[in-house]
């Protein structure tokens, strides 16, 4: 989300020719956005309020996106469900990414033993498919709102490690980060002052990247009935909870996928369509 | 082979080994980081603390955890996978014929999707920029961007709600003719297709437009020779290397694929054990089954990284 602004603002404030695909992208994030921070202000009905007296009710007027398995609401429902999908995977993304960064950075910097040690083990856990890991440690810690952040943060720290240990690998190498040692600057200097700047936007994209995979991981545990538990329902557990409805085609199981997808689908666009254009313009 | 290939190839499984181990220790003690004890959860509410005292000495559990796990690491060298907590059996007797149906599933899944993604990544590199180029690859982002219970549900509503062509669930038991078969698998396997393709497609395509733009085709294409010759003889061989690579890095998403695929579908593999195992807190299952799907997961990279550095001419 972040990420979607920032890049919005630069592109207006250097008056880039604007691509299509990336403002609807944008245009599309911020409304999810908006209704995960007004969700309880804008639903039509209470979420557990049962409105229709038929369940799987198609969409009608009233009820513009049909009822659930129990003839709740659906719309209220989605809309109440972006507030848990995009807020837990924003806060777990940026625990992931900003833990991840940091110990990139200073591994890179340090170098030696440190460095080995962090790099093997963190490659390690890299090693453990990201759902197989989330059900091992749901199974452990249960699955509580600050339990799934944890969970979903702690997979997705090794793949935010490499990339930023990566680029700051080729940082380190440059003759100001010499100079800066010489000066007798601290670590912590040297990675927020020097390094940090110049790989900000790849990590960026990383970021929005990694929010991708955590929406997609979280609702795929969610549908397994292993993520948000009832009462609370995130888009996964709507398409779960409804998945009776499948057979007849209900816009209740159907609505909940659409929301995802257009939110991954989103996010995955805008990153396609930015980075190119701000590379070619430092260049 | 030379011996610098042979120093990198047995580097690169001693990594896969320490790696193996790590991972072995995580999935340990992930599961004995449950809260609640186990011997009391084993014992229900009404035993005496005599009772739990005594359970908990039997199973080892008031030894400290380095002493547990290395006895479970010895257990599993003899093939010993413990009991489950839930029904009493060994481990062994419960995965023994659900792996075989998941092997199945991943073995008819590959031999289907990846012939489909060669082709289609290979053409779509060759005819690039075209309109057939582009819809293969918005197809592909499509695909990869959504959840793969999304691609499950959208394969049900289409054959099975609206075409009726196909069952919605799979029971592999009431197998009796070829073609119920045929129908049994098909759903499970139509959606993992759809899922491992999308990521191979991508690789592929991008290897060979890689190689496509090396200075030896230009200089095939210069001296005359026609499309497909340039592709086939020229860029294809040099491809082949990522082009391996690529499909097994992208048959490692299968584990995350039949974890979604066998519990939406119904269908009898240790995935769908898993997450009932995981639903009812079944320690020693879990552990196993981790460790089967790291396994799995491990040895494909693991033959990845070394088709790469075996496909890599400067080194050998």
């Amino acid at each position: 989300m972040t990420m979607a602004r920032v890049a919005a603002s630069r592109r207006s404030l250097l008056g880039h020719s604007y691509n299509l695909v990336g403002v609807v992208a944008s245009l599309v994030i911020l409304a999810w956005t908006l209704i995960a921070i007004f969700a309880p202000t804008i639903i039509p009905h209470s979420i557990g309020d049962i409105v229709d007296d038929d369940y799987f009710g198609p969409m009608r007027q009233g009820l513009w996106l049909g009822s659930d398995y129990l003839g709740r609401d659906m719309l209220s429902r989605v809309l109440m469900g972006a507030r848990y999908t995009v807020g837990i995977s924003l806060a777990a993304v940026c625990i992931a990414c900003f833990s991840g960064v940091v110990l990139g950075m200073i591994a890179a910097v340090t170098g030696g033993w440190l460095d080995t040690c962090l790099s093997r083990f963190l490659d390690a856990m890299n090693s453990i498919p990201s759902k197989l890991f989330g059900l091992v440690v749901v199974a452990a810690v249960g699955s509580s709102i600050p339990a799934l952040i944890l969970t979903l943060a702690v997979i997705y720290i090794p793949g935010a490690y490499r990339f930023a240990r990566a680029l700051a690998v080729n940082i380190n190498t440059m003759d100001f980060m010499t100079v800066a040692r010489v000066r007798g600057e601290s670590t912590a200097y040297l990675i927020g002052s020097e390094i940090l700047p110049n790989i900000m936007r790849p990590v960026l994209a990383d970021f929005g990247l990694r929010f991708v995979f955590i929406v997609l991981l979280l609702s795929g545990l969610s549908f397994l009935g292993l993520g948000l538990q009832p009462p609370l329902a995130d888009w996964g557990a709507l398409v779960r909870e409804n998945i009776g409805g499948l057979p007849f085609a209900a816009p209740a199981v159907i609505v909940p996928s659409l929301a995802i997808a257009s939110l991954t689908i989103s996010v995955n666009l805008l990153i396609d369509n930015l980075p190119q254009k701000i590379r070619d313009r430092d260049a | 082979m030379t011996s610098g290939v042979l120093n990198l190839v047995l580097k690169r499984l001693a990594i896969a080994v320490v790696t193996l181990l790590i991972v072995l220790f995580a999935v340990f003690f992930a599961t004995s980081m449950l809260p609640g004890d186990t011997a009391s959860i084993l014992l229900g509410q009404a035993a005496t603390p005599e009772a739990v005292a005594g359970l908990r000495e039997a199973m080892h559990l008031n030894d400290p955890a380095i002493l547990r796990f290395l006895r479970w690491l010895l257990g599993l060298l003899h093939g010993d996978l413990g009991t489950s907590y839930a029904n009493e059996m060994p481990v062994t007797a419960l995965i023994g014929g659900r792996f075989v149906n998941t092997m199945e599933l991943a073995g008819i899944t590959t031999l289907l999707s990846v012939p489909l993604a060669l082709t289609l990544g290979i053409t779509a590199a060759m005819l690039r920029g075209s309109l057939y180029d582009r819809t293969v690859t918005i197809l592909a982002i499509g695909v990869i961007s959504v959840p793969e219970f999304m691609v499950a549900t959208l394969a049900v509503l289409l054959f099975a709600v609206y075409l009726k062509w196909l069952p919605a669930l799979s029971s592999v038991n009431e197998a009796h003719t070829l073609t119920d078969l045929v129908r049994i698998y098909a759903m499970p396997v139509i959606t993992l297709t759809f899922v491992i393709s999308a990521q191979m497609i991508r690789m592929t395509r991008a290897a060979v437009i890689e190689t496509l733009s090396t200075p030896y085709v230009e200089m095939a294409l210069l001296k005359g020779a026609s499309r497909g010759r340039m592709v086939l003889k020229h860029a294809l061989p040099n491809a082949l290397g990522p082009i391996v690579n690529a499909v097994a890095l992208s048959l490692s998403y299968l584990v995350g694929g039949v974890i979604i695929v066998e519990t939406i579908f119904n269908y009898p593999g240790i995935a769908k054990l898993m997450v009932d195992a995981v639903a009812t807190r079944d320690l020693p299952l879990i552990q196993s089954c981790a460790m089967i799907f790291c396994l799995g997961y491990l040895l494909l990279i693991t033959i990845a990284d070394i088709i790469a550095i075996m496909s890599n001419p400067r080194l050998r």
